[in-house]
């Protein structure tokens, strides 16, 4: 490659994408470079890709991009054995533009997003291991890769190599991440005729569903289980802390089997054929987890930066966000030619006053307090179950009776004050 | 019953749905042996390796690692730290079609 660059971008998921397209449409000189077959092929996603941050990168793109269905219901399922208390909305405006988010499958959508990249004028290189940056007195100018002569140098790095970013513990902005800030998740892709889709799912050819599921579906564990609709496909996964399925003991893929046949969920699968089966990482550390950002000439941005969101599954979209305001700080920082951290920490404190840092801010406890105190997932659905078992039973006892019967039954095994304690604490990591 | 098989249950059907582009070389390694055999009675890593990588044979783990998904739990969850993890070579490992 032996040439230089304004910018090198280290992997070409949402963030590095993001990144590249936008510095390569400022007129940078981009250099993205992706390490599987081609872009996506290393990459997994529960399936939920969000408009918004998308379109301030490529406005109206739905339009050209390969979605699979626009959602217009999300639905929340609280799962004991063999019930389930569900919540859900349905909006038909979803289903129009400018649309809320989408369903997509992200070897097709990746592949798609880097060619727009490269339309843009970046320069592509795929089946390319970046193995290190080139750090000269103390400041990366460069990365080197996998290929013969594969030093390549640039004025800025942007590290969006993924979870695991071996680049960012290298460069020691973060320590190892420990099994309680990383969720393993597999799933599959199951094939469904579309009409069957649309049957079971009680929607029209170009509207999806989401379907996030608590409680039994992680047998207790810290995560959640999800079902979305694609054009003529399922997307089925199951992801719990790696910490917690180490604990327990749980073959990953026995979990997501155990989900496939719940009661709940086995009607909806019924015929489907197994297409593929994908596990991957998600960074579920949150705020306290997000490693140092920014170095003299590197910016970390994406997964690699912990940006997810695990209440509200979001993390495709943070990556995007977070890709497009490292291009902006980086394009500033060409402007007045410094590269050092303190020019392009620009890049953090924008990113912290955006939605990604401030939602993070706001969750910053959830993941820990779940995680150490398991009676959310494990007592609490179950006990929501069985209150709506006794409250919708028609069984003679009057429903006053019902009434106390059910809050004697949230009080009595754990006592009143450890309970509202506890729904106190809940709150408390949530407002 | 007719369309179990095509819901791949069991992980060796899981794995086969799965296109790998194989390198010679091995991108894990476990640094020490012996660690293994004295110091982890649990063996974690063949239970909660998504795909069935490590295999403990009795006196050593086998490291089937052309089945590797490179999520980076084994490095993640590994009590002793003990498996060096890469990224295969570029281009090969893994190579997801859909998702």
């Amino acid at each position: 490659m032996g040439d230089r660059f304004d910018v090198i971008v280290v992997g070409a998921g949402p963030a590095g994408t993001s990144c590249a397209y936008t510095a390569a449409k400022s007129g940078l000189n981009v250099l993205l470079i992706e390490r599987g077959e081609y872009p996506g092929s290393k990459n997994v996603m529960g399936g939920i890709l969000y408009r918004k941050q998308m379109e301030e990168i490529i406005p109206e793109f739905w339009k050209e991009a390969p979605l699979e269905r626009p959602v217009v219901e999300q639905r929340f399922w609280f799962m004991d054995r063999e019930s389930m208390v569900t919540s859900s909305y349905k909006g038909l405006e979803w289903g129009r533009e400018p649309y809320n988010n989408f369903t997509v499958l992200r070897a097709k959508f990746d592949q798609w997003f880097a060619s727009k990249a490269v339309e843009q004028g970046a320069l592509l290189i795929n089946e390319t291991v970046v193995t290190e940056c080139i750090v000269e007195d103390g400041r990366v100018v460069g990365v080197r890769t996998d290929r013969p002569d594969g030093d390549v140098y640039a004025d800025v790095v942007v590290l969006a190599d993924g979870v695991n970013s071996l680049l960012g513990k290298s460069l020691g902005f973060h320590k190892e991440w420990k099994p309680d800030e990383v969720a393993l998740t597999v799933m599959e892709v199951m094939n469904l005729p579309k009409k069957t889709i649309n049957e079971r799912f009680n929607v029209e050819d170009n509207q999806g569903v989401s379907i996030e599921i608590f409680g039994d579906s992680t047998q207790g564990l810290l995560g959640t289980a999800f079902l979305y609709t694609n054009k003529d496909s399922l997307n089925i996964g199951v992801g719990t802390t790696l910490s917690g399925m180490i604990k327990k003991k749980l073959k990953p893929y026995h979990l997501l089997e155990y989900v496939k046949t719940h009661p709940m969920v086995k009607p909806y699968l019924e015929g489907g054929e197994t297409a593929e089966y994908l596990a991957h990482l998600i960074p579920e550390g949150g705020y306290k987890s997000v490693p140092r950002l920014v170095g003299d000439g590197v910016v970390i941005v994406g997964d690699a930066a912990q940006f997810v969101n695990a209440i509200h599954r979001e993390g495709s979209n943070m990556a995007m966000s977070s890709g497009k305001m490292a291009a902006e700080a980086i394009v500033r920082a060409k402007e007045i030619g410094d590269f050092t951290e303190r020019t392009l920490d620009h890049y953090r404190k924008e990113l912290y006053r955006s939605f990604v840092g401030k939602d993070l801010k706001k969750y910053k406890d959830v993941t820990h307090t779940f995680e150490d105190h398991p009676q959310y997932m494990a007592d609490y659905i179950p006990m929501l179950n069985k209150a709506a078992n006794k409250f919708f039973t028609v069984d003679g006892s009057p429903k006053k009776q019902k009434q106390s019967d059910i809050i004697k039954g949230f009080t009595k095994d754990k006592g009143k004050i450890t309970v509202a304690r506890d729904l106190i604490r809940a709150w408390k990591v949530m407002k | 019953m007719e369309g179990d098989e095509i819901m791949a249950k069991t992980i060796e059907e899981k794995q086969y749905l799965v296109r790998f582009r194989c390198d010679t070389k091995s991108h894990l390694e476990v640094k020490d042996e012996n660690v293994c055999l004295t110091s982890c009675p649990d063996k974690d890593c063949t239970i909660f390796c998504p795909a069935d990588v490590y295999k403990w044979e009795g006196d050593r783990m086998h490291v089937g690692f052309e089945g590797c998904h490179e999520c980076g739990s084994c490095r993640i969850g590994c009590p002793y730290d003990n498996i060096k993890w890469e990224y295969p070579k570029g281009g090969h490992g893994i190579v997801f079609r859909l998702a």
